[in-house]
C-alpha cells in the first residue's frame, strides 16, 4: 500500500508527466499538511498518492518497514550556492539499518544531498539549504539544532580516506575526545577498529602515523574514526572512488556487517557497488532544462535496488542503468 | 624478388628518418637557465661562508687578547675604555630581555592573527587584512624606533603603574614591544601561510566528528602546520635577536646586567652599531671586539637554528 517511489506512477509509458518544472516542485510540495505526513510517503506527487497498486514493489520488499521507522525523510530539499540552485525538490524517505545508495551522473547533486544529512553544506560558504530534512522526526535545519550535535550522531566517510596527520590511535580517540566522552579510551578505539575490521591489522602499531597505512587501511581507519562515537547514522561519499578493487571489496563486506547496526547512505559512480551493496537506490540526473550552465539536480527515481536496476519505471533511469548514459 | 627489396630499401629509408627524428639537439636555453639558477643560490651560501671567514679572523685574534673564560663569565662590558673590561653577560643579558619582551608581544598576536585569517576570516576580510599587516613588515625600523622613542616610552611613563620606578627615557620595555609589533606581521603570514596549505579534507574529516571550529583549529589545523608555524617563530626570533635600530634609538646604549625591563640596556646588535661607526682602528683590541660580539651573535642564531629544527622533526605531524 505504502511506498516510497517519487516516481509518479507505476506507468513506464509516461515518464514526461513527472512533476519537475521547477517552479512547482519546491514551493507545492515542500508544505505538506501534518496529518498525511504519518500516513502515507508525505511529500510525494498526487499521482503517487493515487491507491492504485505499484505493480513493481514486490511483496517481500521492506517498503513498509521504511515508511514507518525512516531515519530521514526529506520534504521539498533543495540546496543552492549563492543564487544558483544545485538540486531542487527532494522527497524521499531513507530506511533505518539498512544501506541506501545515491547513484546518478556528476553535478546530479547526490554528494550536495549526502551533505545535507549532516549540515556539512554549513561549512561551503553562500550554500543555502531549503525544504526540511526529519531525523527520527526532528527537522534538521530547524531553529535550536546544533550542526555540532548532529554530527556527533551522524558520521561521515569521505571519497578521499583523509586520516588526520596523527598516531592511528589519536585519530580514532579525535572524535570521543573532542565529545568529551567518558569512558576508558583504549576500550573504544579497540571497539571501534574491530567494528571497522581494522584491529587485527594495527592492533601492533597503534602509536604510528596514520599515513603510514595503506589506503584502503587508511580509509577503514576513516569509517572507525566515525564509528568511535557511536553514530546512528552513517554517510559515505564515494567512499570506494580512491581505492583498489581489493580494498573496495573489503569496504563492501564491511558495510554489510555494519549495517545490522547503523543506517548507511552511500554515494557512489560505480553502478555495480550500487548493485552491490545497497538495498534502496536513488537515482539523480543533471536537468539541463533551464540552460546548459544552470545545471540543476533532481531525484528521479528511488525504490528497492533489484526494482530499480531490472525494472525501472522512469526511462532515465533505464537508461542510466543500462549504460546509455552517464 | 623484387617486392622485397622495395621493402628493404624502404625500411633503411625509414630508419634514416627515424634517426633523423631521435638526433640529439643540444637545448642550449635550457643550460643557460640552469647556470644561472645554479649561481643564484649559489651567492646565498657563498655569502654566508664569507661571513663566517670575515668574522672568524678578527675574532681569533681578539681571543688571543681576552680569555674566553673573562669574556663569558665577567659581567662588567667597557672594551673601548682605557681600562677595557670584556665581560659580554650584560650585551647577552640586555638581548635575552629584548627578544623576550618582543616574542611576548610578538607570538601570540601573530599566531592569533594567523589563525584568524586562515580559519575564521571570510576570504573578503582575509584578502583586506593580510596585505595591509604585511605593510608593517614593510615598515623601516627607524621609524618603529623613534615610534618607540617619542610615542611609547613617554605614554609608558604616563600609565605606569607597576611597582619600582617608572621607565627611563630609554628603556627596554617600549624597544621589545615595537619590537614584537614589528615582528607580528612575519609571524602572521607565514603562520598564515602554514595553516593555510593544511588540506581542507583534514578539517572536513574533524567537522564531521562533531568537532567545533576552536577544537578542529586547535587539535587538527594547528598540530598539521605546526613545522611552519616554527619556522614562523623562528624566523621572528631571528628578527629579534638581530634587531638593531630600534634598541639603538630607544633602549640606550649603556652596558647593563639587569633583568628590569623599565631601564635601559646595550643588546649586542646596538654595540656593534654603535662601535661600528665610531673610531676604531684597524687591528685594534676594540676593533676586534665588534667581531667577537658579532660571531656570538652568530653562535646564538645558530644553535637556535639547530635546536628548533630538532624540535620540529621531533613534534611535526607529517602530512604528505
Amino acid at each position: 500500500m505504502t511506498h516510497v517511489e517519487l516516481d509518479p506512477g507505476p506507468t513506464v509509458t509516461e515518464p514526461e508527466s513527472q512533476p519537475l518544472d521547477p517552479a512547482g516542485t519546491g514551493s507545492q510540495r515542500g508544505t505538506p499538511e501534518p496529518a498525511r505526513a504519518h500516513e502515507s510517503d508525505g511529500g510525494l506527487s498526487e499521482s503517487a498518492r493515487a491507491p492504485e497498486p505499484d505493480a513493481a514493489a514486490t511483496p517481500h520488499d521492506t517498503i513498509d518497514h521504511a515508511v514507518d521507522e525512516p531515519v530521514f525523510a526529506t520534504r521539498g530539499l533543495s540546496v543552492h550556492y549563492g543564487s544558483a540552485p544545485a538540486v531542487l525538490g527532494v522527497d524521499m524517505r531513507i530506511p533505518a539499518r539498512e544501506i541506501t545508495a545515491f547513484i546518478g551522473p556528476s553535478g546530479c547533486g547526490k554528494s550536495t544531498i549526502l551533505r545535507c544529512f549532516d549540515r556539512m553544506n554549513d561549512l561551503i560558504p553562500g550554500a543555502r539549504v531549503d525544504g526540511e530534512i526529519l531525523y527520527h522526526g526532528v527537522d534538521l535545519y530547524g531553529p535550536g539544532v546544533d550542526p555540532v550535535q548532529v554530527r556527533k550522531r551522524i558520521g561521515m566517510v569521505f571519497q578521499k580516506p583523509n586520516p588526520f596527520p596523527k598516531s592511528i590511535y589519536d585519530n580514532v580517540a579525535f572524535g570521543p575526545r573532542v565529545l568529551g566522552a567518558g569512558g576508558e579510551m583504549d576500550e573504544i578505539v579497540e571497539t571501534a577498529l574491530s567494528r571497522a575490521s581494522l584491529w587485527d591489522e594495527v592492533k601492533d602499531r597503534l602509536k604510528e602515523n596514520a599515513f603510514g597505512l595503506s589506503g584502503g587501511q587508511q580509509q577503514r581507519l576513516c569509517i572507525a574514526r566515525a564509528l568511535a562515537t557511536d553514530p546512528d547514522v552513517l554517510l559515505m561519499d564515494e567512499p570506494c572512488s580512491a581505492l583498489d578493487p581489493i580494498s573496495t571489496g573489503r569496504i563492501e563486506d564491511l558495510m554489510h556487517e555494519l549495517k545490522e547496526t547503523v543506517s548507511i547512505v552511500i554515494v557512489t559512480h560505480n553502478m555495480q557497488q550500487a548493485a552491490r551493496v545497497s538495498d534502496r537506490t536513488a537515482f539523480f540526473i543533471v536537468d539541463l532544462t533551464a540552460g546548459e550552465d544552470r545545471r540543476i539536480g533532481r531525484l528521479v527515481e528511488y525504490g528497492p535496488t533489484g526494482r530499480i536496476f531490472t525494472n525501472p519505471h522512469d526511462t532515465r533511469t533505464e537508461e542510466y542503468v543500462s549504460g546509455k548514459f552517464g | 624478388m623484387s617486392i622485397s627489396q622495395g621493402g628493404e630499401a624502404a625500411a633503411t629509408a625509414g630508419t634514416a628518418r627515424v634517426r633523423a627524428v631521435l638526433a640529439v639537439k643540444p637545448r642550449w636555453g635550457e643550460r643557460a637557465v640552469l647556470g644561472s639558477l645554479v649561481l643564484c643560490a649559489l651567492l646565498s651560501v657563498a655569502t654566508t661562508v664569507a661571513i663566517v671567514v670575515a668574522l672568524l679572523e678578527p675574532t681569533i685574534a681578539f681571543f688571543r687578547h681576552v680569555s674566553p673564560i673573562e669574556f663569558l663569565t665577567t659581567t662588567e662590558w667597557s672594551p673601548l675604555f682605557s681600562d677595557p673590561e670584556f665581560g659580554v653577560l650584560p650585551l647577552l643579558s640586555a638581548t635575552l630581555v629584548l627578544t623576550a619582551i618582543a616574542l611576548c608581544v610578538a607570538l601570540p598576536f601573530g599566531l592569533g592573527s594567523a589563525i584568524y585569517l586562515s580559519e575564521y576570516a571570510s576570504p573578503r576580510t582575509r584578502g583586506l587584512v593580510k596585505p595591509t599587516l604585511e605593510v608593517l613588515a614593510g615598515i623601516p625600523t627607524v621609524v618603529f624606533g623613534f615610534f618607540a622613542l617619542t610615542f611609547l616610552t613617554p605614554l609608558l611613563q604616563d600609565v605606569w603603574f607597576l611597582p619600582g620606578d617608572p621607565p627611563g627615557v630609554f628603556n627596554a620595555l617600549s624597544a621589545g614591544l615595537v619590537m614584537g609589533v614589528m615582528i607580528i606581521p612575519t609571524v602572521a603570514s607565514l603562520a598564515e601561510d602554514a595553516m593555510a596549505a593544511v588540506p581542507h579534507d583534514m578539517r572536513a574529516g574533524s567537522f564531521a566528528l562533531g568537532a567545533t571550529k576552536l577544537s578542529t583549529t586547535v587539535r587538527v589545523v594547528v598540530p598539521a602546520a605546526l613545522s611552519g608555524i616554527v619556522a614562523a617563530f623562528i624566523l621572528g626570533v631571528s628578527r629579534a635577536i638581530g634587531e638593531t635600530m630600534i634598541v639603538t634609538i630607544a633602549s640606550g646604549g649603556t652596558p647593563n646586567l639587569s633583568f628590569d625591563p623599565a631601564e635601559a640596556m646595550q643588546t649586542m646588535t646596538a654595540f656593534i652599531a654603535a662601535a661600528g661607526i665610531g673610531d676604531q682602528p684597524t687591528g685594534s683590541v676594540g676593533y676586534q671586539t665588534i667581531f667577537a660580539v658579532g660571531t656570538t651573535l652568530f653562535a646564538i642564531t645558530f644553535l637556535m637554528n639547530m635546536l628548533s629544527v630538532r624540535i620540529v622533526r621531533r613534534y611535526r605531524e607529517v602530512y604528505e
